[in-house]
């Protein structure tokens, strides 16, 4: 099963759509170098944090993917 | 008590709200709240919010529980708009009851406040028929920090 990615804001304008699914990654940086390198590096940027599955994760690099995860990278937030 | 946390994609009548709110409230000896809107004039034409399901009401749902545990409330309203909006339309209504003014100030300012700089929603606005995405501002943290 693929990997499903989400992009808020800013970053799915980079990205051109808001969702998208990409083939299982060993891991984050694997998965990074196979997006445009525009996007990979907007996504890696410092102030852009990631969830897995709904869960904000503290180290994307120490992470494990598995199939059918959903990543969603967030950037700086904006409310009220 | 039992807080009221609403995220909607509609607009919504605050006045109406506060109202039900208030009646709810009888035992409160004060009701403090917020009411923020899209602002007119300054060009924007159209303001967008946009939320992450997995993220935004449990986000909420936390801010209140611990705006519940700081204060001694009688009751307390979050509502936040996501969707379109225009100048004038209400984006977020913020209520606190309780027996004595200054925790219903606040608890109000509080949820506020971290609801602008740390709740999971991001803004866009259009202007000369151009959208573009709003960071946070710097008070923005500041006012958070506040609470530490």
């Amino acid at each position: 099963m693929p990997l499903k990615l989400v992009f808020i804001g800013r970053l799915e304008d980079i990205a051109g759509e808001g969702e998208r699914q990409v083939a299982a990654a060993a891991s984050l940086d694997q998965l990074l170098d196979g997006l445009e390198s525009d996007l990979a590096a907007a996504l890696r940027g410092d102030r852009v944090r990631l969830a897995i599955n709904g869960r904000i994760v503290a180290d994307g690099n120490a992470i494990v993917l598995e199939d059918g995860d959903e990543l969603a990278f967030l950037p700086p937030v904006s409310g009220g | 008590m039992a807080s009221d946390v609403r995220l909607i994609a509609q607009s919504f009548d605050a006045g109406a709200e506060l109202a039900a709110f208030t009646e709810a409230a009888a035992e409160a000896g004060g009701i403090a709240s917020f009411l923020g809107q899209v602002r007119s004039g300054g060009g924007v034409e159209v303001l967008e919010l946009r939320h992450y399901e997995p993220l935004t009401l449990p986000g909420m749902r936390d801010l209140a529980a611990a705006a519940e545990r700081r204060w001694p409330l009688l009751g307390l309203l979050m509502i936040h708009r996501v969707g379109v909006m225009l100048p004038g339309d209400p984006i977020v209504l913020v209520a606190a009851a309780a027996r004595h003014r200054r925790d219903a100030f606040a608890a109000a300012e509080f949820a506020m406040d971290h609801l602008k700089s740390e709740s999971w929603f991001w803004k866009r606005e259009k202007a000369g028929g151009v959208w573009s995405w709003i960071e946070p501002r710097e008070v923005d943290f500041e006012d958070k920090r506040r609470w530490a």
